[in-house]
């Protein structure tokens, strides 16, 4: 079923996985040419999603239509940099790895010693070494693949991390993923991210998608996460890509039993940014944080779209999302909480907060919450408003300039969010973008 | 130092300041005093230039400039200090940062030294010290969860850190406890000097007490009905406003 009709986006993505299928790495493996192929079809019939469809109600991707996109995966057409920035005090011991374009840049990246039985690789080194392990990750999220633009991914993903980590094997150090993009107009690529961590280990990854121009790009990244028993990741991200950037991302998290999934993504940047994350708490004692904050100006549109499945008893999420937008920007919050019939003594909590700093700047928040058992504790809120006049006057009247009080004011709203990363060294770095973005105003 | 001839404002549509007359000289300690709703707050608000206060006739002179056309950072750069009635809470925002930022914007508008990290924990230290205010106060978010004592502490503090020319304090003693009370009075009398000048607005006589004014006031009905010495406060806690709410209908 088309449920599109014909799309020059779609037939354009189309085009360039036929004209580069064989360019793709792992193009000698049968199962992921098939797997690549489903994909594609699949992608074809979903087509480029519309406000038609319920979970896209409030985000247009139609200025899609008008932007020429290329796909060029070759390693060889990268721009060359000099030094990619990074959000963490380079640490003894930090594992990172930038990407340009999409694709690895090994002379800007660190991959430090890792302990026994922890696996970080790309997702192209990854296809020829252990083939079988991508595999069967893969073929695990087959089955909820109705979004079409992870069965784009699918079809046309050439690089990514891929981070498996063996039972009680934890990382001190954290892993920071760089993506810069910008630098080439109408790039787009489909970053394949896989973290595995088996029973009891631990890691923090640190995503830091950054525009260093502002030349179109298109980045549609996925990223499957397993946590098995007692496993522990934090996965924090910073977006800035360049202003005309399209950032996609989808994250797709299991978390087993006594498991934690803790996540936090503050966007700043892109002309239009959807982040979507879901969460299947499948093991008693699993628990998820999934936070975020974004600050929004001219004509900027950013969705954050989120959904929680309690499957099982004794599971518990919080989620807190805070939004700052000005000008003519617009957000959207759609969170869904759905509880199970098994999942007795679920505790779920959600809550979004937004700052609308001008007339004209929109939010549309649809906290939506599907209970189909009888003992939890759950609730959500949304809010939106303006900033405290109150506060705004007791601060000037202390002789705090207005700029300076907004600042403050609007610094102290999204600090509640991001000080709850568990991340050293990242929260500095978090408020640094944030009043970057202020002082540009 | 302050000159207010003839004020007349309007909060909402509705005329609150009608004529008011007052002018305070250098070294001198006013009180105001009257009932509720004679337009004791709205005079507050229209020195320190809240939004909505809105002035529709006389003028208001400030060390011979024209206050009116200051924004409430600049009146406050200037030397304008209020202590206000209901401190307005600011979560997310330390007391102490908050105090260091107001401090520094001050220094910065009359183009003085901004004071480092380590000169102003020592003159924290000093203010505290000196008001008996416990450090730990500064660490809090500015006024989330204080005490309604706690509040008007705070608001001493930061009257003796920002150490203004002139300070109106509205109401400092409602709701307070006779040990906050005395932190205020002991806020205003630190401060008290023949360059600083010192407006009360209050219900009561009890803290002229501590704060003894060279001046009295009875407001109602927008403006000023009868001024006077010091006796004149113990006069009205006898007496009451009765006769001058008469006089303003």
């Amino acid at each position: 079923m088309n449920m599109q009709g014909t799309s020059r986006t779609t037939d354009t993505f189309a085009r360039q996985f036929t004209e580069s299928e064989a360019a793709l790495p792992g193009a000698s493996l049968d199962w992921l040419r098939r797997y690549r192929r489903e994909n594609l079809d699949r992608f074809r019939e979903l087509g480029v999603p519309t406000p038609r469809q319920e979970s896209w109600k409030y985000t247009n991707l139609r200025m899609l239509e008008k932007l020429d996109f290329v796909f060029d995966p070759r390693v060889e057409q990268m721009p060359a940099i000099d030094k990619a920035p990074s959000l963490l005090p380079m640490n003894e011991g930090c594992h990172r790895l930038v990407f340009v374009n999409g694709r690895f840049h090994p002379a800007l990246s660190t991959l430090e010693a890792l302990p026994e039985g922890a696996f970080l690789e790309t997702f192209a080194t990854a296809l020829e070494r252990h083939p079988e392990l991508i595999q069967s990750q893969l073929a695990r999220i087959d089955a909820n693949a109705n979004s079409a633009f992870s069965a784009l991914n699918g079809a046309l993903a050439t690089d990514g991390v891929i981070l498996h980590l063996k039972p009680g094997v934890s990382l001190a150090e954290p892993i920071e993923i760089v993506q810069l993009s910008g630098m080439r107009a109408g790039t787009c690529y489909h970053p394949r991210n896989l973290f595995l961590l088996e029973r009891g280990s631990q890691a923090t990854v640190i995503e830091h998608h950054r525009g260093l121009g502002d030349a179109l790009s298109l980045s549609n990244s996925t990223a499957v996460i397993s946590l098995e028993e007692g496993a522990l990741l934090r996965h924090y991200k910073l977006q800035s890509d360049g202003t005309n950037a399209y950032h996609l991302s989808s994250v797709d998290c299991e978390v087993g039993r006594d498991a934690s999934y803790d996540s936090f993504a503050l966007s700043v940047g892109a002309q239009l940014s959807r982040s979507e994350v879901s969460v299947n708490l499948s093991g008693e004692g699993g628990k998820c944080h999934v936070n975020g904050a974004y600050l929004m100006r001219n004509r900027q549109h950013c969705d954050n779209t989120t959904v929680i499945n309690h499957l099982v008893p004794h599971t518990s999420c919080r989620e807190m999302f805070k939004g700052v937008i000005d000008d003519k920007a617009r957000a959207v919050f759609q969170g869904r909480i759905v509880v199970h019939p098994d999942a007795q003594k679920t505790n779920g909590h959600q809550l979004s907060r937004v700052l609308l700093l001008s007339d004209e700047a929109e939010i549309d928040q649809k906290p939506e919450l599907e209970i189909h058992a009888d003992d939890v504790l759950c609730s959500h809120g949304a809010t939106a408003g303006d900033l405290d006049h109150d506060a705004l006057f007791y601060l000037r009247s202390r002789g705090i300039p207005e700029a300076q009080a907004r600042s403050m004011l609007i610094e102290a709203f999204l600090a509640e969010a991001i000080n709850a990363i568990a991340a050293e060294g990242l929260c500095p770095a978090l408020m640094t973008s944030i009043a970057h973005w202020l002082a540009d105003a | 130092m302050l000159e207010i001839r003839d004020l007349h404002a309007v909060v909402d549509g509705k005329a609150i300041l009608n004529g008011l007359n007052l002018t305070i000289a250098a070294g001198e300690v006013h009180a105001i005093m009257g009932p509720n709703g004679s337009g004791k707050s709205t005079l507050s608000y229209v020195l320190t230039g809240r939004e909505g206060y809105e002035v529709t006739g006389g003028e208001i002179l400030y060390q011979g400039r024209d206050l009116l056309e200051m924004g409430p950072e600049e009146r406050a750069g200037e030397g304008v200090f209020l202590a206000f009635q209901y401190p307005v809470e600011i979560p997310g925002v330390a007391t102490s940062t908050f105090l260091k930022e107001a401090l520094n914007a001050q220094h910065k508008y009359r183009n003085e030294e901004e004071l480092d990290a380590l000169q102003f924990v020592k003159l924290m230290r000093e203010k505290t010290k000196q008001l008996g205010i416990a450090d730990e106060l500064l660490k809090r978010p500015v006024n989330v969860g204080f005490s309604g004592g706690e509040k008007k502490r705070n608001e001493a503090l930061q009257m003796a850190v920002l150490n203004p020319r002139l300070a109106i304090l509205d109401e400092p003693d409602s709701g307070l406890d006779i040990d906050a009370l005395k932190t205020v009075a002991e806020g205003v009398n630190l401060l008290r000097g023949p360059e600083n000048a010192f407006l009360i607005i209050t219900h009561y006589q009890r803290l002229l007490n501590y704060i003894v004014p060279d001046k009295v006031h009875v407001l109602t009905g927008g403006r000023i009905v009868r001024s006077g010495g010091k006796e004149l406060a113990l006069e009205l806690e006898e007496k009451g406003y009765a006769e001058y709410l008469g006089a303003a209908a």
